[in-house]
């Protein structure tokens, strides 16, 4: 398509002098903004020239030379260079459209808006930018640049012994995954660490679930009487804040001391069971432990969908004869499933991520010989401890970014079988 | 007759199962209520129904010479309101632009949301704490509560963005031409509406915080600024059994208040859940 051709050619010649954002403005006459837009500029480049100077130096190089350079903080300079970087270039994108469209208007012989009539379409078109602005720039600096720095810290090799100041740390490439693959004893660490979490989100999930679920239903029995006290108390465990519980419950499975061992068991004349020191009883403890805190929220959900089905249901399938096995079976099992099923999947993705439980209850312990993960860690506790004790950053940074793989992977490929989101209209 | 029996047997099964579910959630409860009262110090002496019952750990819990334990409780009350308060005016608004306005990067917007809000922020721990580092907020309750009000806007927005979208349009757009600004029918038309899923992203950006370990562990240096929930661990892992019953009586004085505050609310949590799963 042939573009309309105009006399003057303004819309050029603003476009080209926009190159120094500001002076296609002024060449527009819109001699406010032109002054705003050169006075951004400048304080643009004056204050962060440093910055960006040394930012992208540093995000490149890592540093040179100790103890000059310090490679992390170089690492962080660069990430928010490129962030602020980013910024810049949208706004002088910006710019350079603002001049061409305002010269095109010159050019087709319409008027120029005024200040007042820009500045109420600053406020009309710009209103969701304003409000949306704080939040936004929270959650880049708080979210998406602890993110950016764990992704790339997953191809550093950055740990104990690469340490600034002392040291310098290095770009390695992929070289933290190929470990995490290759070598011996990360290999098996991480494939026991990974199965164990994944039998600990399935099971322990499930089990919290089904006994929810089964309570709910058990509950709404018509003629179970003391309806209200009975949810109250089943409530309980999750009106109590989670790490008082856990503590608790560490207390009373504490092997020589504890109310499990010496006072139930020791009732029905059991030999103590090592909770804490052996893996396997650990584990079975922190599952019966997750069942308890995470059953009073399904039990909630179910008996609120419950309570939805209308009654007509149950009685037309009275009359044509069906059982109370088949009403479960047909009626109410299925419109409880279907209900309940996007709070399903946030429960296996919570327990994925369980990290107060594993570690309040045993600390991811008992230790096991030879590996640098506990018996009960889980991927989130075993990242926390690699940071934290261990000081294995790039691994753990490594980790992470699997971690999240597997989480966003599940995660979308739910979200784009649930309704709500086929049905939101994005634009 | 059969009939009879069978209903007999059912609910006498049913009873018997609420007995036993009864007996596993309460004993527990009770089990610290009672450890609390226990003279002594250590796990072992600790029984359910104490011998002579005491409040000296309450007492010692509640002199600032010998327990940091107010400190917490009133840093924890500070950072989880402090949190809800932030996060509320942050997502009410982020959440509004998102449910009202079509604007250039909407969809893109919503979209990192989604992905974000599937990443605990904490998987994040290492880059959190070097950036507190040099920002200088470490060890501050501003930079926890920053960080916890940024974890909590993408999650929320989705929520309240679900609930926003019901709320009928026409009634923004007629108060338009009655000549009502943007922020005139943000406050005084659909804020108001919006109460219920208000009131429950406040409940639930008050109650992250307060039960948060990992976040709080990493950026909490001093023993006086610690949480709740970092200084009860801390009580307890020092040495264990030790301190047990003075922990138990702190236990005792969190999970009581904020059980009852937690009933009291209990059917906006659900309704506020459901709501947002099913339609946001």
């Amino acid at each position: 398509m042939k573009e309309k051709s105009y006399q003057t050619n303004h819309r050029r010649i603003a476009t080209a002098l926009s190159i120094i954002p500001g002076l296609g403005q002024l060449y527009n006459k819109q001699y406010l903004k032109g002054i705003a837009f050169l006075i951004l500029t400048g304080a643009f480049f004056g204050v962060f020239a440093d910055l960006l100077n040394m930012g992208l130096w540093g995000l490149f190089t890592l540093g040179e030379q100790t103890p000059r350079d310090h490679s992390i903080f170089l690492l962080v300079e660069g990430i928010l260079a490129v962030i602020v970087l980013i910024f810049g270039i949208g706004f002088y994108l910006f710019n350079l459209n603002d001049a061409y469209k305002n010269g095109l208007k010159r050019d087709s012989g319409e008027r120029i808006s005024t200040v007042k009539e820009q500045y109420n379409n600053l406020i009309d078109n710009g209103f969701p930018y304003l409000i949306m602005s704080p939040g936004f720039l929270l959650l880049i600096f708080v979210v998406v640049f602890p993110i950016i720095f764990v992704v790339l810290l997953a191809f550093t090799n950055y740990d104990l012994y690469h340490s600034p100041p002392a040291k310098l740390v290095d770009w390695v490439g992929l070289k933290n995954f190929f470990d995490l693959f290759q070598l011996e004893s990360w290999r098996q660490t991480f494939f026991s660490v990974l199965s164990w979490t994944i039998i600990w989100t399935f099971v322990a999930t499930t089990f919290q679930v089904a006994l929810g679920m089964f309570l709910a239903i058990l509950v709404n029995q018509k003629d179970v009487k003391g309806k209200a006290l009975i949810r109250t108390v089943f409530i309980l465990p999750w009106a109590v804040p989670a790490f008082v519980s856990i503590l608790v419950f560490a207390g009373m499975f504490n092997e020589s001391f504890g109310a499990i061992n010496r006072d139930i068991l020791g009732f029905f004349g059991i030999d103590p069971i090592p909770w804490m020191t052996e893996a396997m009883y650990t584990k079975i403890a922190l599952i019966l432990i997750q069942t308890w805190l995470g059953f009073p929220f399904i039990f909630a959900m179910t008996t609120g969908v419950l309570q939805s089905i209308p009654e007509e249901l149950y009685e037309a399938a009275t009359v044509d004869g069906a059982t109370n096995f088949q009403k479960f079976k047909n009626i109410t099992l299925p419109l409880v499933l279907f209900a309940t099923a996007p709070i399903l999947i946030t429960q296996y993705t919570f327990n994925f991520n369980n990290f107060n439980i594993i570690y309040l209850f045993n600390g991811g312990g008992p230790a096991v010989p030879g590996a640098n993960a506990g018996g009960t860690d889980i991927l989130i506790s075993w990242i926390y401890s690699l940071t934290m004790t261990s000081a294995q950053y790039s691994k753990a940074a490594a980790i992470t970014m699997l971690l999240s793989l597997i989480v966003i992977g599940v995660a979308l490929w739910q979200f784009k079988r649930t309704k709500s989101f086929q049905e939101e209209d994005m634009m | 007759m059969s009939i009879k029996r069978q209903k007999y047997i059912r609910l006498t099964l049913t009873y018997l199962v609420i007995l036993a579910m009864f007996a596993i959630i309460i004993y527990p409860l009770l089990w610290i209520v009672g450890s609390s009262f226990n003279p002594g110090q250590s796990l072992s002496g600790s029984n359910i129904i104490p011998k002579n019952a005491t409040l000296a750990h309450y007492k010692e819990l509640f002199d600032l010479d010998r327990s940091n334990y107010l400190y917490w409780y009133w840093n924890s009350l500070k950072v989880s309101v402090l949190t809800m308060i932030f996060t509320v005016i942050l997502v009410s608004l982020t959440a509004y632009s998102f449910s009202r306005y079509r604007f250039v990067g909407r969809k893109n917007s919503l979209m990192t949301f989604l992905i974000l809000q599937m990443i605990p922020n904490f998987a994040a721990l290492i880059a959190i704490f070097i950036l507190a580092l040099l920002t200088g907020l470490l060890d501050s309750h501003f930079g926890l509560i920053l960080v916890y009000v940024g974890g909590a806007i993408p999650m929320n927005t989705w929520l309240m963005k679900g609930y926003l979208d019901t709320i009928p349009k026409e009634l923004d757009e007629s108060a338009k031409m009655d000549g009502a600004g943007h922020l005139r029918i943000f406050f005084q038309i659909v804020m108001p509406l919006a109460t219920p899923i208000i009131a429950v992203i406040a409940l639930f950006s008050f109650i992250a915080p307060f039960g948060d370990f990992i976040l709080a562990t990493v950026l909490l240096r001093t023993e006086s600024k610690y949480t709740l929930a970092v200084g009860l661990y801390d009580m307890v892992a020092k040495q264990f059994g030790a301190e047990f019953t003075t922990f138990a009586a702190g236990a005792v004085l969190i999970a009581v208040p904020i059980a009852i505050l937690f009933l009291s609310f209990q059917k906006y949590f659900v309704s506020g859940l459901t709501a947002g799963g099913t339609k946001g």
